[in-house]
């Protein structure tokens, strides 16, 4: 779990993460693109990103496709937010989004 | 068509077998996923996923490929969407070191569909009920509804 809170302490990562929510299955090539980060930069993100179990590969021949594996968040969701949730973080939650007037989400 | 894919992936403390029959037999689904996975997983049989207090069958398809306790590749259909070119699920067991990786790769989803962002809420969720259910003997409230 300390592998994941690391991996998403990078906002660099969570873009990469971002990415692939919007598309799956993109190559480091594609994944370059739009990031304005270089190659090497991107490739040791996905390699963070991997090792925390935050993105799932699948090779295709000589090419390597990325995935969002969201199972470690949901994971975290279930021990570290649910459980508290229920107890008032909801609550500042929405006293947050009034004060900010739903510019926040 | 331009279909699309998920690849989901989780590490459990437990053994090829247990997490095999962990999606295979009825009476452990019914505990982390809610629901009962039903067949006699041979390729070519029929497989139904239905909801543990009863009721019609929620998901249906057919067993593509079985090799216990490593690889079981099914499709995966709405009842109701007869005639329509199915999606597939394939789960792979891999031991690495003294932990198995699970790999539950959804494919030939149609884009935007229903399927598609049911599966994309439902497999974290259940994966993670999944890996909890194994390792702690307590599954997660994975269908409790949504508190917003």
């Amino acid at each position: 779990m300390d592998a994941v809170f690391k991996a998403l302490a990078d906002p660099g990562r969570r873009r990469l993460l971002d990415r692939l929510f919007a598309e799956g299955g993109l190559t480091l090539r594609q994944l370059c693109e739009p990031m304005g980060m270089s190659r090497q930069a991107v490739a040791q993100h996905l390699g963070v990103l991997e090792k925390a179990n935050l993105v799932s590969t699948v090779w295709r021949g000589r090419e390597k496709h990325h995935y969002l594996n969201p199972v470690p968040i949901h994971e975290i969701y279930d021990r570290w937010v649910m459980k508290f949730e229920r107890r008032g973080l909801k609550a500042l939650y929405q006293l947050k989004k009034r004060l900010e007037g739903e510019a926040y989400d | 068509m331009t279909r699309t894919e998920f690849v989901y992936v989780t590490y459990i403390a437990a053994t090829q077998q247990r997490i095999w029959d962990a999606i295979v037999r009825p009476e452990f689904t019914r505990q982390y996923w809610g629901h009962e996975n039903l067949s006699d997983w041979k390729p070519g049989s029929r497989w139904e996923h239905r909801p543990a207090e009863g009721g019609p069958a929620k998901l249906v398809g057919q067993v593509i490929e079985s090799l216990p306790p490593r690889r079981l590749v099914i499709t995966w259909a709405d009842p109701s969407d007869t005639g329509a070119d199915p999606s597939r699920v394939t789960f792979e067991l891999e031991p690495i070191e003294d932990m198995v990786k699970l790999t539950v790769t959804h494919d030939r989803l149609v884009p935007g569909s229903d399927m598609q962002r049911g599966i994309e809420n439902g497999w974290p969720r259940v994966l993670s009920s999944l890996k909890s259910f194994l390792e702690t003997g307590k599954p997660l409230p994975t269908w409790a509804p949504a508190k917003h």
